[in-house]
Order: C-alpha cells, then sequence, then structure tokens
C-alpha cells in the first residue's frame, strides 16, 4: 500500500517541512513539501539521509544503562520500564533533598519545546536552558536593547531586496532551505551581494563584493560605517525622526570612527568602505544588514550585531519589502494560537541557577544560559543542581572545553541524555533514553510565523525501527511516574494536538491535506504609519536606558582585538552545506561525502612555516594537540586558521567517523568562562593555536 | 546521446551536495561510488572569489565506450531513450567499462563487487518523474530537459538579458 505523508523534517534545526512516501510501512521517498510554494520539493543533503540516519545501527536503538564509569562507554540495554524506574528512583531522591530546581535540562529549543518546558516546571525547576549560549544570544539580546523585541520578531525579505549584507552569514552553506531559495532569487533580481568574513565561504563566491576583513573587527567596521552613513545623512530621515531615539548621542559618539580609522582596524579601505555606504544609500530601503544567525564569537559580538541593528532601523528597511518584516502570527491573522502546554503546570517562583534574570537581569529567563549553569553546578551556588536532563543537545562539541565540562558534569548525580544518536553528551550519561527519529515521531504541533501565518505538524510516517520512543512519550510517562500526570492530561499525541487546537478553529483533520494549515491567504503586513517597538518608549532606542540601568552600555567604545601570539593564529570553525551540529559525521552516507576536516591556512603563513598543501600540520594550544591535514589557500586571512566544526569524535561506537579530523572546541581551553558579558554568547573566535608541520609518520 | 540531458544553472548551485546524496539514497551505490558528482573549482586570484561547483554524473554517449568494452553485456543502451545502464545480475564486476570511459564514470561498489552508474533514475523517468538529484534540488539550479529544449531555454534567457541590457 502507498501512502504520502507530510511531515517535519528533523535533520536540523532548520525543520523544513518534507513529503515522505510510504510503500507497506517503509520509507521510499523523501522530498520537500511543495504544497509550501517557497520550499518546493527542495531537500538538502542532510534531509536526504534521513533514511540512512533510520537504517544506521551504530546508534543508541534500546535504552541504555550506564555500568562502568561516567564515559568509560560500558551499557547495559535495559526494558523501558527499567529505565524509567531507574531515572524515576534517582530523581525522586534528588527531589526530596534538593527540591525541583536541582533539576537542569537542555535541548535545542525550536517550535517544539514547549512540551519539555512543560516537563521542566512540573518538577518545579525554573532551569529549562536552550543551546544559544552557542548559537543566536549576543544577536536575540542586541535586538531586544535595540527594538525590545527578539531576533525571531524579524525576518527577511531577500527575492525583493537590492542589497544584502552579509557579516559571515553563510546563506549558502549554513542552510535553509527556503532561506537560500529566496537569497539566489534576490541576486537574479538584481540585488547587490556585500560578504565580510575572514574565511571566503561559499557565499563569498555569490557576492558582489568580498571583504576579508581582519578577525575580530566586525564592530570596528561597522562604526565605520555608522560614521559614514550619519554625517553624509545617507539614511532614511523620515524613518529615523518618526521612529528612533537617540540620533545625537549617537552621532557624538561615532566622531571618532571615521572610515580611515575602520580602514586601520580593519584592513579594507576607507574609500572602499565609502563606496558601499554610498551604495547603501542608493539602495535603502531594500537593504538587509542580516544582524547575525549563530554569532557566539568575539567579546563584542552583542554590540556588533546591536550595531547591525541600528544600520537597518537607518535604512528605513523594518516592515518593508526587500527589507526586514515582522514575522506574523495566528493573532495577526485575528485568531487564536495553539494553546500552551507549559499553561498548565503551575508556576515556579524560584531563582534560575543560571542567573539569568537576577545575576544576569539583562538575560532572557526563557531560554537560559548553559555556561552560567555550568558554573552553578562547579559551585553549588545559588543552590546545588544534582541532575540532568540533556535532550538531542550535545554541549561536549557546542561548548569550549570538552574536558572541563566532564569535570563539571560529573559532580552530578544523575545525567540522562535523550538522543537520536550517541553524541558526545550522552556517552557521558547515566541513562541514554533513545528517541525515535524524526521519520518515526509525531510531536506537538508547531506555530510557523510569516507573512501568512499558520500552524504544522510534524507526523509519525513509519513505525520505529529500534526499541525506541518518541520525546513526548518519554517526558510524559516520566512526569506521570513522578506524580505529576495532573499537568499532562494526555494519553495519546491527538490529545495533546486537540488540547492545543482548542480555540483556533482548526481541526486535526486539517493537518491532512498538506501537513500545515494557513490562517491567511493574504501576505500580512503592518501600517508602516503605525509600526510598534517593544522598548518602553516604543520606539527604537539607540541609547537604551533600561539595558544601561541592568549595566550594559549601548554605544560603547571600540576595543581591538588581541592579535595572535607570534607563531600563532586564532582557530575559527564554521559549517558547510551537508552537515550539522556535529549531528551526522557518522551518517552512513553523510561520511561518505566528507569524513576529515582540513585546516584552511593562509598560503603566504604557511609558506613561512613551510607547510605546503596537504602536509600534514601539528595543531596545539597548551597541552591540546592534534594532527590535521593543510589546505593551503588565499580564502583566509593571514591572521586566521579555520576548520569545519564537529568532527573527531570519540565515541567509540561511531565507527565511520571516530578519530578522524580534529574537534575544534577541545583547543578553546579556559572559554568556557568567557563570553560576551553584554549579550552572553560564548566566545568561540578568541582561541588561539599554533601550527607547525608534522613530520610525516 | 540519450534523448535526455541534465542541464545545470552553475551561479545557482552552492555545493551543498544535495544531488549526490539523493542519488545515493535512492540507488544504494555504495560506500565510495556517486553516479552524480559535483566538482569544486575555486579561485582566490579574483575578488569577490570564484567559488563554483560543476555538475558531473554520465553523459550517455550515442554510442558509449563502455558498451562496447563489456565482455558480458552488462553495460547496455536502451533503444527506447538511449540511456546507458548496467544490469547488475549480468555484471561480472571485471571494471573493463571503467576503464573504456573516457571520463571514468562507471562507479564500483565495493559492497556487491559490482559496477553501478548513473541511468537517469529510469524507473522514475517511466513513470513520468524526473531523476533524483533534479528533483530534490536545493536550489533548483539543476534542470532535467533535452538537447533541443536546452537549446530553446538558454537562447530565450540570453536574448532577454541582451535586450535587457540595452535599455
Amino acid at each position: 500500500m502507498k501512502e504520502t505523508k507530510y511531515s517535519i523534517c528533523g535533520m536540523c534545526a532548520v525543520r523544513c517541512p518534507v513529503t515522505v512516501q510510504v510503500e507497506n510501512g517503509k520509507p521510499v521517498w523523501i522530498e520537500g513539501n511543495s504544497h509550501d510554494g517557497g520550499m518546493g520539493k527542495s531537500l538538502c543533503a542532510k534531509g536526504g539521509a534521513a533514511f540512512a540516519q533510520r537504517q544506521d545501527r551504530q546508534r543508541p536503538t534500546a535504552p541504555l544503562l550506564r555500568r562502568g564509569q561516567r564515559g568509560a562507554g560500558e551499557w547495559r540495554e535495559a526494558s523501558w520500564d527499567e529505565a524509567f524506574d531507574y531515572i524515576t528512583t534517582r530523581l525522586q531522591g534528588i527531589l526530596k533533598e534538593h527540591g525541583g530546581r536541582a533539576v537542569m535540562f537542555s535541548d535545542r529549543g525550536g517550535p517544539f519545546a514547549d512540551l519539555r518546558q512543560a516537563f521542566v516546571k512540573a518538577l518545579g525547576s525554573p532551569n529549562y536552558i536552550n543551546h544559544d549560549c552557542t548559537c543566536g544570544r549576543n544577536v536575540h539580546h542586541a535586538s531586544k536593547s535595540v527594538y525590545g523585541l527578539g531576533r525571531k520578531d524579524f525576518a527577511y525579505d531577500y527575492e525583493n531586496a537590492r542589497h544584502i549584507v552579509l557579516f559571515g552569514r553563510n546563506i549558502t552553506e549554513s542552510i535553509k532551505v527556503k532561506e537560500v531559495k529566496n537569497f539566489l532569487k534576490g541576486i537574479k533580481n538584481g540585488a547587490r551581494v556585500t560578504y565580510i568574513d575572514p574565511r571566503a565561504s561559499v557565499t563569498a563566491g555569490k557576492a558582489s563584493r568580498y571583504w576579508q576583513i581582519k578577525p575580530g573587527t566586525d564592530y570596528a567596521l561597522l562604526l565605520g560605517m555608522a560614521h559614514c552613513i550619519v554625517n553624509n545623512g545617507w539614511y532614511d530621515r523620515e524613518f529615523v525622526d518618526r521612529y528612533v531615539n537617540g540620533l545625537p548621542e549617537f552621532k557624538t559618539f561615532l566622531a571618532p570612527y571615521t572610515s580611515e580609522w575602520a580602514a586601520g582596524e580593519t584592513g579594507i579601505a576607507a574609500a572602499e568602505i565609502e563606496a558601499f555606504c554610498r551604495e547603501l544609500n542608493e539602495d535603502r530601503p531594500k537593504v538587509i544588514i542580516h544582524p547575525g544567525w549563530m554569532l557566539a564569537r568575539y567579546r563584542d559580538s552583542f554590540h556588533a550585531s546591536r550595531m547591525i541593528h541600528i544600520l537597518n532601523a537607518l535604512m528605513g528597511s523594518i516592515e518593508q519589502p526587500g527589507g526586514l518584516f515582522y514575522p506574523k502570527g495566528p493573532k495577526d491573522a485575528g485568531k487564536s494560537g495553539l494553546k500552551s502546554l507549559a499553561a498548565l503546570v503551575p508556576a515556579v517562583n524560584e531563582e534560575r541557577a543560571d542567573g539569568c534574570g537576577s545575576r544576569y537581569p539583562q538575560w532572557d529567563k526563557g531560554a537560559g544560559m548553559l555556561q552560567t549553569a555550568y558554573a552553578a553546578i562547579d559551585s553549588g551556588q545559588p543552590y546545588p543542581v544534582k541532575a540532568y536532563f540533556v535532550h538531542r543537545h550535545n554541549p561536549f562539541i557546542a561548548l569550549p572545553d570538552t574536558n572541563e565540562q566532564r569535570r563539571i558534569l560529573d559532580k552530578l548525580d544523575l545525567i540522562v541524555a535523550v538522543d537520536v544518536n550517541f553524541s558526545e553528551t550522552a556517552w557521558f550519561a547515566d541513562v541514554i533514553l533513545p528517541e525515535n527519529t524524526f521519520l518515526e515521531r509525531d510531536d506537538i504541533l508547531r506555530t510557523e510565523k510569516g507573512l501568512k501565518p499558520g500552524f504544522g505538524r510534524r507526523q509519525q510516517c513509519v513505525k520505529p525501527l529500534n526499541n525506541t520512543k518518541a520525546g513526548w512519550e518519554i517526558y510524559v510517562e516520566l512526569a506521570k511516574r513522578l506524580g505529576k500526570g495532573d499537568c499532562f492530561p494526555f494519553n495519546t499525541i491527538e490529545d495533546i494536538w486537540q488540547y492545543q487546537l482548542q480555540d483556533t478553529g482548526v481541526s486535526i483533520a486539517d493537518f491532512d491535506a498538506k501537513g500545515f494549515v494557513k490562517l491567511s491567504n493574504q501576505a500580512i503586513w503592518f501600517d508602516r504609519d503605525k509600526l510598534k517597538f517593544g522598548t518602553e518608549s516604543g520606539k527604537i532606542e539607540l541609547v537604551n536606558q533600561k539595558w544601561e540601568a541592568m549595566g550594559v552600555p549601548s554605544l560603547p567604545p571600540y576595543v581591538a582585538p588581541e592579535g595572535p601570539p607570534a607563531g600563532s593564529f586564532r582557530l575559527l570553525f564554521g559549517r558547510n552545506g551537508y552537515q550539522a551540529h556535529g549531528m551526522h559525521h557518522n551518517n552512513p552516507i553523510l561520511c561518505d561525502l566528507l569524513d576529515v576536516n582540513k585546516l584552511w591556512i593562509n598560503s603566504a603563513a604557511a609558506g613561512k612555516l613551510g607547510i605546503k598543501d596537504g602536509d600534514q600540520v601539528l595543531v596545539a594550544n597548551g597541552d591540546m594537540e592534534g594532527k590535521i591535514a593543510a589546505y593551503v589557500t588565499d580564502l583566509i586571512h593571514p591572521e586566521a586558521v579555520f576548520m569545519l566544526h564537529g568532527f573527531g569524535t570519540d565515541v567509540p561506537v561511531k565507527k565511520r567517523s571516530l578519530g578522524k579530523g580534529l574537534a575544534d572546541q577541545l583547543f578553546m581551553q579556559g572559554k568556557l568562562k568567557e563570553w560576551d558579558q553584554a549579550g552572553g554568547g560564548l566566545n568561540l573566535a578568541e582561541s588561539f593555536v599554533t601550527v607547525t608541520r608534522a613530520t610525516r609518520a | 546521446m540519450s534523448k535526455y540531458i541534465v542541464t545545470q544553472n552553475v551561479a545557482d548551485c552552492i555545493g551543498c551536495r544535495a544531488c549526490e546524496v539523493h542519488c545515493k539514497d535512492k540507488n544504494n551505490s555504495g560506500p565510495g561510488a556517486f553516479y552524480c558528482r559535483m566538482i569544486e573549482v575555486s579561485s582566490a586570484k579574483t575578488s569577490p572569489p570564484q567559488i563554483d561547483f560543476v555538475y558531473l554524473a554520465c553523459f550517455h554517449c550515442e554510442k558509449p565506450w563502455c558498451v562496447d568494452a563489456c565482455p558480458t553485456g552488462a553495460m547496455r543502451r536502451r533503444e527506447l531513450d538511449g540511456i546507458v545502464y548496467v544490469d547488475e545480475k549480468t555484471c561480472v564486476g571485471c571494471k573493463a567499462c571503467i576503464t573504456a570511459c573516457p571520463w571514468t564514470v562507471p562507479q564500483w561498489n565495493p559492497d556487491t563487487g559490482k559496477v553501478g552508474k548513473c541511468d537517469l533514475c529510469k524507473d522514475r523517468i517511466d513513470e513520468g518523474l524526473e531523476p533524483a538529484c533534479v528533483t530534490k534540488c536545493t536550489t533548483g539550479c539543476l534542470t532535467f530537459t533535452t538537447p533541443s529544449q536546452a537549446s530553446q531555454t538558454a537562447r530565450q534567457a540570453f536574448a532577454e538579458q541582451l535586450l535587457h541590457n540595452r535599455r
């Protein structure tokens, strides 16, 4: 029997809509869900490797209980009943002795997090944390401090843009399928693209202008741009007069930051910066300066992103075709949104262990901050944290300094990993609860914001191949066993969907035809004369007093980054189009595309060290060292070296990828304790390594 | 030449290698075997740099060297539309076709000890569909077409660009 199922991909955090064809219970074809016009049948390489992931046996296929030392890899298969019992018993002891707040949970956020947040809340803990300290926290907090709106409160209309400016936002390799298609349409429609990155990614090859900026000087370039734009009056006066507070202070602040000054800091000629700003003036308001996606890089990334948010306002590109727009939600279409599962759970009024909203008043409580939660585990302050649920999240490779993380997490009484793969973090856990692959699981419904808002459904396309469960089943069952069943009055996923849809006028069957439901047939644009921002003044704040009062200056003077010590290079990392977050290096198909990373090193720098293309080189920082092949190229700045992220796993059962390539985060020693003080993002581009030619083994 | 051709708009290609994966997933080509491949061609001599990718699969020659070289008749050309394909049952794994092909297109499958190659997903074509690589290309840069249609489309685009630039 042939069936067509519509669902949502789970191979990376973009979660594209997909169509899956199933024949006699077997998945036979997967493609993009073409009912979504922006998607078409397109599917990236990761989505294309979804069936291979399901078939792969080098993954957890049944609940596992640790037998030996943490991380030693000695496991015993257990029944679900036994695994749930084990967790419940341990957890009840912890709850009794330390209270609910001793439980911590981290995941990768996203549109299905509501149920997991409800679970943490039901245990009486405020400590739900997502992965964002290594992703967009700086961008998000910067956006809040300028607009009073989060980073996801803006989207980008690339297709109609005249100029797209990307500070390392690698659209063609950190792929969102719909975004990259719109980006290429924009180029076809005549958009200019300015790409700024110490390393020329594939996106540089699509640009009309590429600047190989000195690493760590984005903020300097942005200050130079702002100076040029403001002093020449190359901004949208009408928009600024109406919506922007603080221009006079801004202008005064910018006085020293001339184009010539910026040229000295960044290595980009003053005349080029001026020519670029002149173009922006011609192209506005159809200008998108992307504020960054993953921007946990430098100690001033928050301020670099903040300056981008400000420049977008100066361009007048807000709620503007060809610029930035507000993704509209159900309410904007005159409809009710999905009912929250966390709303069924009594409020928790404890201080967060990671200090968000208390020790760090400027940081959102919703997403938390993992590195300061680590500090809480380590010190026992403000209170003991004893149990950690890590849900398809892999801090051991996402955050710096895996060894230091191991030391800290070893203080916990219970670590439970829920994952599809043997992540490096799961390997260190006490219990691994294997989750169904996305093809095999339902999830809670999601809200899909956009010009035409709606809801989307991930549904089970095929039965699980192994002894695994869906995340929702795991958490509802655990909650019931812990006596919190009242908070989860559901037995089936349909019960949950029914509850979520309660006030929306939409029924479950409405998802069958396309996999999603639109709440508006028309694109919704707000009246540009009546825009509202989330700041206390309701305006765009170049100087935000509320943030200043929380200890975050709005316009701090520029501090140049440290240069690499003699003989060292700044270590940069990134992604390609067929891997994501280190989740798929052991995928049977994707590892066949690339199983080992290389070290990009500038030709002149390599020449001085006697390194030729393809040579094995020794990369070192402190007592950490490893060998890797050199890729000698002018596509990277002489001060930096680069490697793709996520390689060099030490999990022995991942036989295809074990020990292949180097893991960048191991070389970021000490960086678990260094982050952007304003935005909270970790400083993942602030480590230096030495590179020497390795003697041939 | 088969009556079909896969064309590539290089400007829209991002080297994401989804085509390679969709092909491997559909055709189960075996480890290290790629019926189609994106070949990167890059140079830092210009700014912006040139970073391009060229799609290479099989040319489905009108008079295929691989078919002539095959001693068992496993390598075949479909009369209907000229698609060159391997009949796996008849292949003995001698690799003569790999040697004979000027572009070394036939791929070695170490799991089966046989040769496999692009057959343009002929089972899909027979159902009125397009090859996996084209159908699911991330950016839509690949097109499944015929040589004459490809020529017409290219000329049309060029003509439009010519007049657009003149205005």
